[in-house]
């Protein structure tokens, strides 16, 4: 009787326990079958939070709710990848029909995984060839594997802020192009305390300030993350040794990396006003294009302006290159109105008048053709370095990855440990990272 | 039919119960196997879905690849063999979370059994004294963390400031690879209420004919804690341990907060969060799980990395519960 039970009950146990944990697997789908024309509500999650920017996106979803009087859009702002993540893959009725993320870092898993869905077929439907539409290189970082899974909804370019006052009591002319003309006039603007603690750099190249992450770096170098089948290739780029190479450089001929922590603990967060390069202690820094708007309403207490981060001496022809990234928009695959979304992600990332209106708005950089040349963008001379700064053809993203850009951060770690000399055979850690890199990805392959 | 003729032939084989199926006994002894399990049902729930469920759910994913959208597929040991073998953070998060548990447990057992000490010794101001250590307590951690990183700023903090006063230089403290952790054991010692106040309990408890016969005996203040007051409050001190180690080895908030806060990086809704700022120093264990389960959605690595949690705390939690450790009476 013992033995019945037993073999009876564990047997319903583990089917029940089976059922359960594979039940918790399958978030619902969606469907693209819908009459767009038809009335409709979208639920809409975006990043934007601060109020001009929330003004900014109610005022196009607004005017797009005027041309498509059937589609009602609930937005919901501050929403991040995170959220986005965790909503999308727990289904339910309330999930968001469009999305956007503010990282182009997530795009290949939202591919991969299909949470997000493809874009091609609408776009065909639509009669759009996205190659008129979006640059490549923005293309590039919404697609994975042959999916496009988002449209790029406006683009961040990164450039060199530069204190202008600073220049000129150093004696400095014009921003430098290369990184020797960098570390030179970095050498001359750094200022030292009485201590002989570092009073203000000239450049701060640590990895760990702000905006700084060695990628956006990096990309002055036009690398090559991968080979052909995937596989991580830092070590054989000759040109990731010359980076940390020329970093170390950057960093010693102002005072060597510790000094430059040492000054870098005394910045505040980078979005108050105790950021480094607002309160002085910074004479040239990395940064994206919105800081401009953020030192106009801080009134900075000194002239600055904007050009491109300098580039390696051997590639000097590359110089108006920076590092490229975005706001992605794109349609949950759990959205059971997706023609209504694509309606509503069409009007936001390709239809030039709202791009433009929205860009100039925000202070970012446009993400079409077409927009990018259009004749009502934003004078502002520090936006425009920005806008060019996009358009360079020799400007880059960072290749999209199935798992939320982790080799990002693994390149990332590496790079922190080399500015602090805890890496002694610089090659031979780059064979390690690569098969690091490797194997995170093989990891979250199935 | 069959039944019928099979049963008195089963129930005839089972010396050790007698009863027959319907007989009143049995019948008593079914109602009383109800009414128990009536009493520990809201027992059972809670233990079934909240630790026995999620333990067999990860032990099951643990040997999945599961993306928490699609479908999860059996992949072996492949989860197991990239945590223990090919991720380079597992050490360092690992290391951070075990150096928390030594010293942070360590100094908080004997930081708040030392205020508890002081608080029964002293004849006045006694309820101030209370106040005052336990208040801290009460603060969120969020809130407590957001405020020791502004008191420890290396450049506008009031601490740094103070001990310039006095000549010294101070520490980068949360910027600092070297003093983060020593930070957030700051931070635990300034909340220590919650033990101060079951060591007060417990020391209040101690007989006082014991210290009156220990006095006659001669004994000193060494003397008395030593074979008067340590025996009495060994299991309130077992109970802190075990309980400071459990809540360690899942120690995430504080050292998140005060990772990202140092980095003066902001966090808005395109960051992505990488815990363990300056260095990986205040990476734990639990931030690695909720990086790789809910922002890679490694689901597989974040399994086996809890279960390797839960086996280290199980273990070290045996460990203390061993008589030759010393926290159990010898007697019992």
């Amino acid at each position: 009787m013992a033995l019945w039970r037993f073999r009876t009950r564990v047997p319903l146990a583990l089917g029940a326990a089976a059922l359960l944990l594979s039940g918790c697997a399958n978030p619902s789908n969606g469907s693209n079958t819908d009459d767009p024309t038809k009335p409709v509500t979208l639920k809409f999650w975006h990043g934007w939070s601060a109020p001009g920017e929330v003004e900014a996106i109610d005022e196009n979803i607004a005017r797009f709710e005027k041309l498509h009087p059937n589609i009602d859009v609930v937005s919901t702002g501050n929403v991040s990848d995170e959220t986005i993540n965790q909503a999308l893959r727990a289904g339910g009725g309330d999930a968001p029909d469009v999305v956007t993320s503010f990282t182009t870092n997530n795009v290949g898993q939202y591919c991969s995984s299909g949470m997000w869905v493809d874009l091609d077929p609408f776009m065909r439907k639509s009669g759009i060839d996205k190659t008129k539409v979006f640059p490549k290189t923005l293309l590039d970082y919404t697609r994975y594997e042959g999916v496009q899974c988002a449209t790029p909804l406006l683009a961040d370019a990164f450039g060199m802020y530069y204190n202008k006052d600073a220049f000129e009591a150093a004696g400095i002319t014009r921003p430098p192009r290369t990184m020797s003309e960098m570390k030179a006039d970095a050498v001359k603007l750094t200022q030292r305390n009485k201590d002989g603690s570092l009073k203000r750099a000239g450049f701060m190249p640590n990895f760990q300030l702000y905006q700084n992450s060695p990628d956006r770096m990096f990309a002055q170098w036009g690398p090559e993350y991968f080979d052909a089948e995937g596989k991580a290739k830092l070590a054989d780029e000759p040109k990731t040794e010359d980076f940390f190479t020329t970093m170390r450089d950057l960093s010693d001929a102002q005072g060597g990396y510790a000094a430059m922590e040492r000054l870098r603990a005394r910045f505040g967060d980078e979005m108050s006003s105790q950021n480094g390069f607002l309160t002085g202690r910074l004479a040239m820094h990395l940064d994206g294009e919105w800081r401009g708007l953020m030192l106009d309403e801080a009134k900075a207490d000194f002239d600055w302006a904007v050009a491109p981060l300098p580039v390696p001496d051997d590639q000097a022809d590359t110089y108006g290159r920076g590092y490229l990234t975005g706001t992605v928009a794109g349609i949950a695959h759990s959205s059971r109105h997706q023609n209504a979304a694509w309606e509503l992600v069409k009007y936001l990332t390709i239809d030039t008048e709202p791009v433009v209106r929205f860009a100039n708005a925000i202070h970012n950089v446009p993400s079409t053709f077409e927009a990018l040349k259009s004749p009502d963008l934003d004078a502002d001379p520090a936006f425009r370095a920005f806008i060019e700064i996009a358009r360079n053809p020799h400007s880059q993203a960072v290749p999209p990855s199935n798992n939320g850009g982790q080799y990002i951060n693994s390149f990332g770690d590496f790079s922190q440990s080399v500015e602090a000399g805890r890496t002694k055979d610089l090659h031979r850690a780059l064979e390690d990272l690569d098969e690091q890199i490797d194997a995170d990805n093989v990891q979250s392959e199935n | 039919m069959a039944l019928s003729l099979s049963t008195p032939a089963k129930s005839a084989g089972r010396a050790t119960d007698p009863a027959p199926r319907d007989s009143p006994l049995r019948r008593k002894r079914n109602r009383e196997r109800l009414r128990n399990l009536g009493f520990l049902s809201p027992w059972i729930v809670g233990f079934s879905v909240f630790f026995g469920y999620p333990l067999v759910a990860t032990v099951y994913f643990s040997f999945m690849h599961y993306n928490q959208i699609k479908a999860p597929t059996f992949v072996g040991l492949r989860n197991w063999r990239y945590v223990l073998e090919q991720m380079p953070l597992f050490g360092p998060a690992l290391w951070n979370t075990l150096w928390l548990v030594v010293v942070m447990v360590a100094l908080r057992v004997v930081f708040g059994l030392g205020i508890g000490l002081l608080i029964t010794k002293i004849k006045t101001g006694v309820g101030l004294f209370r106040t005052a250590f336990y208040i801290p307590y009460l603060a969120p951690p969020v809130a407590a963390t957001v405020a020791f990183v502004f008191l420890l700023n290396p450049s506008t903090g009031p601490v740094n400031e103070m001990l310039s006063w006095i000549g010294l230089h101070g520490p980068n403290w949360f910027n600092d690879p070297n003093w983060s952790k020593p930070s957030l054991v700051l931070l635990s010692l300034w909340g220590i209420g919650d033990l101060m106040v079951i060591f007060m309990a417990s020391l209040l408890d101690v007989p006082k004919e014991q210290y009156e016969a220990a006095d006659l005996d001669g004994a000193g203040a060494w003397a008395k804690f030593r074979y008067v007051t340590w025996p009495a409050i060994t299991p309130i001190v077992l109970f802190a341990v075990v309980t400071g180690v459990v809540q360690t080895m899942q120690y995430y908030t504080q050292a998140l907060v005060a990772g990202k806060l140092a980095s003066g990086v902001s966090i808005g809704p395109g960051t992505v969060i990488q815990p363990g700022y300056p260095d990986h120093s205040t990476l734990t264990v639990p931030q690695l799980v909720y990086s790789l389960g809910f922002q890679n959605f490694n689901t597989g690595a974040a399994c086996v990395l809890s279960l390797v949690l839960f086996a280290i705390a199980m273990a070290v939690t045996l460990l203390l519960m061993r008589k030759s450790v010393g926290l159990i009476p010898a007697e019992d």
